[in-house]
Order: C-alpha cells, then structure tokens, then sequence
C-alpha cells in the first residue's frame, strides 16, 4: 500500500488551511489584548477609577461610568433574573414537553434571542419611555415631564428584556440537571409541587441560576446599544440619584470618547484606559461564570 | 369478603392507547409484606405506583376500577393525593437521596408537613433511622452529606426518610436491584423488622428474595393478575400453570 503522492498533497494542504485559520483565531485575541493592556496598563490607577471627568473630560477618571454600569447591570439583574428564572420554572416544571403553550414560548425566547440589540433601544423608547413613562406623567404629575423622557429605569428594563432569553435558557438548562428521581422522592414524602420545586429542585440547581444570572450580567454590561435611547447620557456632572435619572456607561463612555470628544488625540490615553476597564469586567464576569459551570459539572459526575 | 388494607376491583390502567393492567382485582392484608413478581414489562411496578397515584406524574395514564386504601377510593376526586402519599410512602429502585445532609434528608418529609420543633425533628430523625437499621453507621456524621454514603447505605436513608413521615403502608419498586448481596441482605431482614408496624408491598425481580421475605406474593403477566396467593402455596404449589412455569424458571 503505497500512499499516492497526490493524495498526501492534498491531505497536507487541508491540514495546514484549517490549522491556519484556527491559528489567526489566537492571533487576533492576541493582538486585541496586547494593544488593549499596552494602551491602558498605566492609565489604571486609583484616582482614574475614582474620580470624575475633568477639563471637558480630557482629564480625569470614569467612576460615573464604572457607578453608572454596576447600577444598570444590578437594576437589570433585578428585572431579569426573577422574571426569567420563574419563566424556565414554567417551562420545566409546569408546561408539557411539547404542548403548544411551551412551544410557543420557547419560540419566544428563541426570536428575543436573535432581535438586533439596537431595536431593543427603539422598543424601549417607544414602549417604556413614550408609552408607559407620559401615561405615569399623566396620570401622576399632571403631565410634568418626569418619567416620559430617558432614565436608569427605562434604561435597565429594556437592557432586561435583551438579557431574559440568557438568563431563561442557562435556567433552563440548570433546573434540567435535577434529576427526575429527586423530584419523585420529594413527592413520593408528600410534598406539594411547589414544595418540590423550592426546596429540591432550586437548591440542586442554584449554581445554575447563578451562571445563567452571570452570563446575562456580563452580556449587558458590554451592551451599548439598547440603552442609547432609553437613558445613557454624554456626561454628567453628578451620580444618578434617582431611578428618574440619567447615567454613564462605560460602553458608551469610549464612543463618546473616541468620537464626539474635541480632542480624541489627547483623550487617547482614557480610551485606553476605560477599555481595559470594561474589558477586565466582562472577562472577569465570564470567567466566574466558567468556574461555577465548571464546579457543577463536576458535582454532578461526583 | 372483608376488605383489607388495600383492595382494588376491576382497576384497569392505560398508557396512552395501550392497556398496561387489566382487570386487576387483589386484597393486600395490614402489616405483611406482599411480593408483586413477574417478568419485566409484567404490569408489577405500574401496579405499584398506582397505589400512591406516582402514575399522576405521567402523562397519558387513565386509570378506570377502584383502588381502595383503608375503604377509600384513592382516585376519588376529593383526594387530597399530597395526604394520601404521606399515608402511602415509597422507596424507589435507585436510592435517590437529597444532594443534602444525611439529617436534612431524613428531616425533609417532617418539615414540609409543618415540624419545626428542633428537638422533636432530632427524635423523628433518630427513631426513623434506628427503624431503617442504618442509625448505627452514620449516628455520628448526620451533618455529613448523604451523597457520601455507600449505595446500600443510601438506601436504607431513602427508607428512613419515608419512614420519617410516619406512613402506614411502604411501597418498594425493587429497592434491592441495584445493590450487591450484603447490602440486599441487609435490606431484606430490615422489611421483615418492618411489617410490625407497616403494611409491605415490594415489586422485585429477584423470585427467590420474594420467597425469603414476602407473606404473600402475586404473580403478574402481560397485564395480568396471575394468581395472588401465601408465598409458599406459591412456590410450592401454585394452581396455574403460568405461575409454575416462570416459578420453576421456564420463561421470564
């Protein structure tokens, strides 16, 4: 049997076009980190994390903008995570497997999932700001403008909306690692559904939860997008005090800077440095997230 | 004829379009242990979970006779099937204990009915392990989790955490099968300690390990009620051939 030259060629040739492209992979996140940590490394000091913006903020630091993302990734968690995990309660516990309720859900979930992150901003604008915020205007303050125009809220409610399909299936798929068996025992003493369902299954797949919840944080602290319309601001002088406030973002926070400040050339140093910022808090979000998937695959082959 | 702990008339049980018990007519007497035998596919477990409606949980079961448990129509619709199963206790074929404390595990079923008492769940706990033989092995790691236990010990925790709700009848699917021949031997004199105070009933594969144990056994086949009759005339001497011949090992 003798291999035919040809062939062997060809082999080699395949091998080396999927082995180079992998390779660029590795090149591009590389390439990515090291301009990214050579850019920012010295900018990150105590005072550019604690302090405000300065001269027109070509000076200065970005708390507004680290307190703005932390609030609106908190605020969403709240919306996002009680909603989205009782959602994937029903779907596990209380829907039949291809019933058309569960379907139609599912499908739901599934078309959320796919909705460019930008259009999520304009149902945010039209729905909570123009609808829901000038009806409380109305009804409460005699047509005062107060809720009717962007704020954190409307902000991290449309930001939930775009993390609730993340935060449904990662539950989903968590309350699913319960086994039957656990479930059957529960019962079996004469436990209620619910009971079941809140002192076995939840406490089975709590780390689950947790990943999901991570997952969804880290997802909308990156997202610029949905809150453009709903409530980020170019700058501010004073932390959001209220949930009728505006806020800064760091997402957002680099656009402006990159491209609406009078002098980009001079502000480079805090693009550098904000994005190192953003970027270590998403990393260090996923990577938790990693470990905790990580430590319940393991119980589970324990 | 007086009605016994359990009586069912005429239970017939479908699974979607397919009739799983037919005509199922038996009288499990108080405090014995009665052996359900047959080959697999026989209708013995489905039976089982009938009496402590488990068959609720899934989908496309239909249930027409009655099942009555101390007189009462279990499948009545004024049912509260949440008492009921804390009346009707089971042990499943594989032990499946909380991800918790061997103490939590044993707790629960106390605690979802209202115990809150710390001194009287320690009691409950106590007498429920010493009743299921294992209060000995693990009396001094009841903060431990029960995942650490080996698989016979797990078991006898599965039965202690049914015994903790204070059943009156214990329904085992097998609860042997999957544990090596000390573990099972262990298993077997605890349900015979057991029939002093509860009702029996025990689905198992293993003909031999119903004869040591079991007053009464009942021979199921496609469906079927067989012959229902003492242990011994059933091994002995059964009246149908059927029974003779998976008995003595010819099919099954």
């Amino acid at each position: 049997m003798i291999k035919s030259f040809k062939k062997n060629i060809k082999g080699i040739l395949i091998e080396g076009l999927t082995l180079s492209s992998a390779l660029i992979i590795i090149a591009i996140v590389v390439v990515m980190f090291t301009v990214i940590v050579i850019g920012g490394k010295d900018q990150i000091t105590w005072e550019f994390l604690t302090s405000f913006p300065e001269d027109g903020m070509t000076k200065g630091g970005i708390f507004p903008a680290i307190y703005g993302t932390a609030l609106l990734v908190i605020l969403m968690s709240i919306a996002a995570v009680p909603f989205g995990t009782i959602t994937a309660i029903y779907l596990t516990e209380y829907a039949k497997e291809n019933s058309i309720i569960a379907k139609t859900i599912r499908f739901a979930v599934r078309t959320l999932a796919v909705i460019p992150s930008i259009i999520y901003g304009l149902f945010g604008l039209g729905f909570f700001i123009k609808f829901v915020g000038t009806q409380m205007d109305n009804a409460f303050l005699g047509g005062q403008l107060k809720w009717g125009q962007p704020n954190i809220l409307w902000a991290s409610l449309t930001m939930s909306l775009l993390t609730l399909p993340v935060v449904i299936v990662s539950v989903e798929e968590a309350l699913k690692t319960v086994p039957k068996d656990l479930r059957a025992a529960s019962l079996a003493l004469g436990a209620t559904k619910w009971q079941t369902i809140w002192k076995v299954v939840i406490p089975g797949s709590i780390s689950g939860i947790m990943t999901g919840t991570i997952l969804a944080v880290s997802r909308g602290a990156g997202e610029v997008a949905p809150i453009l319309f709903t409530g980020v601001a170019y700058y501010l002088a004073t932390l959001p005090a209220s949930l009728s406030d505006q806020f800064m973002v760091l997402g957002y926070h680099i656009y402006v800077m990159t491209t609406q400040s009078a002098n980009v050339d001079k502000t480079m140093p805090i693009q550098f440095g904000t994005t190192l910022v953003l970027l270590m808090l998403t990393f260090i979000l996923n990577f938790s997230a990693i470990i905790l998937r990580y430590r319940i695959r393991k119980k589970k082959t324990d | 004829m007086t009605f016994e702990k359990i009586h069912t008339e005429n239970m017939v049980l479908h699974y979607g379009s397919k009739m799983a018990l037919n005509n199922i007519s038996i009288n499990i007497p108080e405090k014995k242990v009665t052996a359900f035998i047959g080959p697999s596919g026989c209708g013995k477990s489905t039976f089982l979970r009938s009496l402590n409606r488990m068959n609720d949980l899934i989908d496309g079961v239909k249930i027409e006779g009655n099942i009555l448990i101390d007189g009462i129509n279990i499948y009545d619709k004024n049912i509260d099937v949440v008492t009921l199963r804390k009346k009707v206790g089971m042990v499943f074929q594989k032990s499946n204990p909380f991800a918790k404390s061997i103490y939590e595990n044993v707790a629960y079923g106390p605690r979802i009915n209202g115990v809150k008492d710390k001194n009287q769940l320690d009691e409950i706990v106590e007498t429920a392990l010493k009743n299921a033989a294992i209060w000995e092995e693990v009396k001094d790691r009841l903060g431990d989790s029960a995942m650490g236990l080996s698989g016979g010990q797990q078991q006898r925790l599965c039965i202690a955490r049914t015994l903790a709700v204070n059943p009156e009848i214990v329904l085992m699917d097998e609860p042997a099968s999957a544990l090596d021949p000390l573990s099972t031997s262990k298993i077997e004199e605890l349900i015979v300690q057991l029939k002093e105070k509860y009702t029996i009933v025990i689905v198992t594969h293993n003909m031999q390990q119903a004869a040591r144990i079991s007053d009464l056994t009942a021979f199921f086949y496609l469906g079927e009620l067989i012959e229902f009759d003492k242990t011994k005339k059933i091994f002995t001497n059964p009246d149908k051939k059927q029974t003779e011949d998976y008995i003595t090992g010819r099919f099954g």
